[in-house]
């Protein structure tokens, strides 16, 4: 068993799936509650992975890490290296990766809310700060789970994102994924089976977690 | 405290709230049919809704202007507002819910104010459980404390008592009044129910598409609606068109054709000529029948008429006859049974002129 990949990968994956908490509970908020016109553009925008080839989305961030982008010559500036084929660049392209998964749930667990209940709680004075965190979060906490646990376990299962922007760095950007994909490459077939069968074991336990936790009828994803 | 608000707020391009109102300490009833823009008032006045233009004032705050562009937020208006559904936060226990609006305080005062506010509304007993955990009568309750602990400058009630036993709403509403004896706050509650205004408020406010059509004491308001409108509104069963056809000054009547009958109504003297039309609006409980045909009777309108059908309505039976106009009558199971009635019967109908009200549009 790759050791070093699993850590890398089980630190990728709580790194991007706290960073998408912080992201998510406000945007979902946003889209959720925004009265404007265009938060559909926004919603189609955090959807985009969700249709896209991890191959498109890993490409254009190459792209925009590499020095011939703006963005990409500031950080190297900043900070002296490329982000392409490092643990940062990593973190970036599964936050983007995985944004669907952490704003859906969220967002669709607060649009379940009663607005009158939003409205209730103004009227006593609370601003919406307040709403947020005494009304909003504590009656969608389900979907807040739900969430972390998604975008936990979909950074854990990402290959062509990582493939792309990662490349394949033992203790840097290899994680559990890539080193199936070296293990057969290899042929090294048991130690592929064995590391593939703790990742379907472990997608299997995320899954019944979510869905047990959740207590409604079935879907066919977790998300809506 | 008085309220004072114009309000104009188009709604759509053929439905504008446009109206004045002023509103003093009590219990004002604004009182309207679904759709006549009750709702709309009072989230305007909440703040929820924002009027496209106007002026909303509380003694001398002023919550919104329109022209100088004023309008504090919701959570600044100090404002009570008791929805429909309640919003009563799910999650949280009655205490919780009560004090929810008194978060500035240290928790003692807190407390004490929590159950001392929940001691006036008799639900002191119920403060650890949830909303899902006690009957509906005493969630008003908490929804209604909820509202007043904060002290609101106003409380508005939005149909909160309509899915209540009707004893229910009335002990619910002593309790109120007892409590706004001391605070002296205006109080404006919506309803479309004519019983629900008759036993509730000091003063109404009739709306109809988005304007005030009248205002006054319930009695005066709804015993003779001014308007055909507010007449069925008003609970009045039968409303019928009809022409005036001469009018006798002397004994102070008119006599009317119903329209599309033959039926002549004698009703009480009022300001329409003769050849105009008006409406007569009679209550289903001021109807009488009888066997035979009356003799030696003050009652001016007696006719033959036919049994069409009749149904128990709880402890009261609604039975409808035909002249050659239709009539709703309400009797008590007792009088149906002395009447021996069944459908196809013939009986004659019994109408006081004074029981006729005339209204007009």
């Amino acid at each position: 068993m790759d050791w070093q990949a699993i850590w890398l990968t089980v630190k990728l994956a709580s790194l991007v799936s706290a960073i998408l908490l912080v992201v998510s509970l406000p945007l979902a908020h946003w889209i959720t509650f925004s009265r404007r016109r265009w938060t559909f553009l926004v919603e189609s925008v955090v959807s985009l992975p969700l249709v896209l080839p991890p191959t498109v989305l890993g490409f254009y961030l190459l792209l925009l890490m590499g020095t011939r982008s703006p963005a990409g010559r500031l950080w190297t500036e900043w900070t002296g290296h490329s982000l392409a084929f490092t643990f940062e660049g990593l973190v970036i392209a599964s936050v983007l990766y995985s944004l669907p998964f952490a704003v859906q749930p969220v967002a669709a667990a607060f649009a379940q809310i009663d607005p009158t209940l939003r409205e209730a709680s103004a009227m006593l004075g609370a601003s919406t700060f307040r709403t947020f965190l005494r009304i909003v979060l504590p009656l969608s906490i389900e979907g807040v789970v739900a969430g972390v646990v998604l975008s936990f376990a979909h950074t854990v299962g990402e290959f062509g994102v990582v493939l792309m922007v990662g490349g394949n760095l033992p203790g840097v950007t290899r994680t559990v994924s890539i080193a199936i994909y070296d293990q057969v490459q290899a042929l090294h077939y048991g130690d592929a089976n064995r590391t593939a069968l703790a990742l379907l074991a472990f997608s299997f336990v995320v899954l019944l977690g979510v869905y047990g936790l959740r207590r409604r009828p079935w879907a066919a994803t977790p998300l809506a | 405290m008085r309220l004072v608000a114009r309000l104009v707020k188009r709604l759509s391009p053929s439905f504008t709230v446009d109206l004045s109102l002023a509103a003093d300490t009590g219990i004002t009833i604004l009182f309207g049919a679904s759709g006549s823009g009750k709702t709309t008032v009072l989230r305007c006045l909440a703040g929820l809704t924002r009027p496209d233009t106007g002026r909303i004032s509380v003694g001398d705050r002023v919550l919104f202007d329109g022209e100088s562009g004023t309008s504090l937020r919701v959570s600044e208006r100090r404002i009570g507002f008791v929805f429909q559904q309640l919003a009563l936060f799910p999650h949280m226990t009655v205490a919780q819910n009560i004090g929810y609006g008194l978060d500035g305080l240290a928790r003692d005062e807190r407390r004490d104010r929590v159950t001392a506010v929940a001691e006036s509304f008799r639900i002191a007993g119920l403060l650890d459980r949830r909303p899902n955990q006690v009957s509906g009568g005493e969630r008003q309750r908490a929804a209604l404390a909820r509202a007043l602990v904060t002290d609101p400058a106003l409380l508005l009630l939005d149909e909160p008592l309509s899915a209540l036993d009707y004893t229910i709403q009335l002990r619910i509403m002593d309790d109120l009044r007892r409590w706004n004896e001391a605070r002296r706050i205006p109080v404006l509650y919506v309803t479309h129910s004519h019983r629900e205004a008759f036993a509730l408020g000091e003063h109404l406010i009739a709306l109809e598409a988005g304007r005030i059509m009248a205002a006054g004491s319930p009695h005066e308001v709804l015993d003779s609606p001014a308007h055909a409108a507010l007449a069925s509104l008003a609970g009045f069963e039968n409303l019928f068109e009809a022409r005036v056809i001469a009018r006798q000054e002397r004994a102070g009547t008119m006599q009317c054709l119903l329209a599309g009958s033959t039926t002549e109504i004698e009703v009480p003297l009022g300001t329409a000529d003769a050849g105009q039309t008006i409406h007569v609006a009679i209550r289903a409980g001021d109807i009488l029948l009888a066997t035979q045909e009356p003799v030696g009777i003050s009652a001016r309108n007696t006719w033959p008429a036919t049994v069409v059908d009749f149904v128990m309505r709880g402890s009261m039976v609604v039975a409808t006859l035909e002249t050659d106009v239709r009539f709703i009558v309400h009797l008590t199971p007792g009088g149906a049974e002395a009447l021996e009635l069944r459908a196809g019967g013939r009986l004659w109908l019994i109408i006081k002129t004074y029981s006729c009200r005339v209204a007009v549009g």
